[in-house]
């Protein structure tokens, strides 16, 4: 049997490829409840699970939310706009304050690289990392592969291109790690201005967008993290759009049955054309329904156990 | 599949040909209750009471009734040891043939023994609907009951200990069809000693 033998869930970088496999299998094996008419099974009854947001996040968020309600855990989502944390506490002193109410999960969101890293330290709680900064963003990685998974059988030997701001993205880093640990070729492509210093090392990185996606299986498309950019990056939005944004006229370049995924929020019509984003190939919806079973997978993997035994 | 770790074979329960019998006694048994045969949902409990619940499903249909929709039961997530047990739990999916409301779901499993696996499964079904009565077929039971739980179709009735496990092998998942009854190996098996020729010398 496949183990889990982690606690936490930080990121896809210190993850085994078999550990990665137990989380899609886990999900997989999930996923079919959320078309049963009673969408709610009692594997986490009286777990107390905690959604730290200290930026704004609706998808993963929600995703989450509903993932531990169809586990039956007790949730509840603190958004730091509306919190303490206005007040000026410290990440360390919220998450004691909250610890003393003995949740069994964290879930954190947090601006800062290394926050979940920082509160697996200094809590008791198991700790998810739900982003942090431009670091990483596990279970975003991990709902993309069961994405492809799905879609092509396997992961190993796929041609993945990952295209557009590398420099603020998470959901970038973790791909990388995980579609190299499970044996696909990455390219990478942006501008140079969206380019983070060693990112190379992880996969090429190319400036045209026309040789990433030629022969691709699969192209992840990266959001313009406007809120997080200081400085001009690039000319505008129409420019970025014309060199970096994904059309149908490149999509063309790439295999017949290729992916297109996005994490989103979208930014139509800067990295992705609206023909493209609502187009046959586009999985992007699909991506949220996986995001939900993956979440699920790592709630109970991490909170639960279980499995053999008697009659 | 082989004989678990730190167990052996004690003896031999049914063969083939005696599972095979037991099999067709309960399917005529189901017919026989027409209340049962009509509107009849069998529900296997992963892993060996699917293929135990396609069996029966074809038994009933030929002594006669109406074929009945086949379902599997995984109550994994439905265990009430599930977050205390430490290995992964390894999930197959459950799948309900259409709606279970108003008909007779005959839940299927090989061995039936605390009966805390039957009291998972009887809350997952009751998740998809409200049958009309859940009905409960073993291959086996071994007795040591810690809920109040009887089965309605029996194949076999069999005295145990605890320290005993029985283990149903069928020709979908192991390639025969055999029940053993299996006993705990003596712990860090002691060497054989060397026969002591004594007396007779060679």
């Amino acid at each position: 049997m496949s183990g889990y033998p982690h606690r936490h869930l930080l990121g896809i970088e210190s993850l085994e490829p078999s550990e990665i496999v137990a989380v899609l299998d886990t999900a997989e094996g999930l996923r079919e409840i959320l078309d049963r008419p009673l969408k709610k099974v009692p594997a986490l009854r009286g777990k107390t699970v905690v959604n730290l947001f200290y930026e704004p996040s609706t998808r993963t968020r929600a995703s989450f939310e509903v993932a531990e309600k169809v586990l039956s855990a007790d949730s509840l989502s603190i958004a730091a706009a509306a919190s303490s944390v206005q007040k000026g506490e410290t990440l360390l002193d919220t998450a004691k304050n909250l610890e003393a109410m003995n949740p069994d999960m964290i879930v954190l969101r947090h601006s800062a690289a290394g926050a979940a890293h920082f509160l697996a330290r200094h809590c008791r709680a198991s700790i998810v990392n739900a982003g942090d900064g431009a670091h990483e963003h596990p279970t975003q990685a991990l709902l993309d592969a069961l994405t492809l998974r799905q879609r092509k059988g396997r992961l190993k030997g796929l041609r993945v291109a990952i295209v557009g701001d590398l420099l603020h993205s998470r959901v970038a880093r973790s791909n990388v790690w995980l579609l190299s640990k499970m044996g696909a070729e990455v390219v990478l492509c942006a501008p140079p201005t969206l380019v983070p210093p060693g990112i190379d090392a992880l996969a090429p990185v190319t400036h045209r967008i026309d040789e990433a996606v030629e022969g691709a299986d699969a192209v992840m498309m990266l959001r313009i993290q406007r809120e997080r950019m200081t400085g001009a990056f690039y000319p505008s939005d129409r420019e970025y759009h014309v060199r970096f944004g994904l059309t149908e006229a490149r999509v063309k370049r790439a295999k017949k049955d290729v992916l297109i995924l996005h994490p989103g929020p979208m930014n139509r019509g800067v990295e992705i054309a609206s023909e493209v984003a609502d187009g046959p190939y586009s999985v992007i919806l699909d991506q949220v329904t996986n995001g939900v079973a993956v979440r699920m997978a790592v709630l109970l993997l991490l909170l639960g156990g279980g499995g053999g035994g008697e009659s | 599949m082989g004989v678990p770790p730190g167990f052996r074979v004690r003896r031999e329960l049914m063969d083939a040909e005696r599972l095979s019998r037991a099999l067709a006694r309960i399917a005529h048994q189901i017919v026989e209750r027409r209340r049962d045969a009509e509107g009849l949902v069998l529900v296997g409990v992963r892993t060996r009471g699917v293929p135990l619940a396609r069996r029966l499903a074809r038994l009933v249909a030929e002594a006669g009734a109406p074929p009945p929709p086949v379902g599997a039961l995984d109550i994994t997530l439905y265990r009430d040891d599930l977050t205390t047990v430490a290995p992964q739990p390894v999930l197959r999916g459950t799948e309900i043939p259409g709606s279970i409301d108003g008909r007779t779901v005959v839940l299927v499993d090989d061995v039936l023994y605390t009966g805390r696996t039957v009291r998972a499964a009887l809350d997952e079904i009751i998740d998809f609907g409200r049958p009309a009565r859940i009905k409960l077929a073993v291959l086996v039971d071994r007795g040591h009951r810690e809920l109040p739980i009887c089965p309605d179709y029996v194949g076999q009735m069999i005295t145990t200990t605890r320290d005993e496990s029985v283990q149903v092998l069928l020709q979908e998942d192991d390639g025969a069809d055999r029940v053993l009854l299996l006993e705990k190996a003596p712990e860090g098996r002691p060497r054989r000693p060397a026969k002591k020729k004594r007396g007779r010398r060679a």
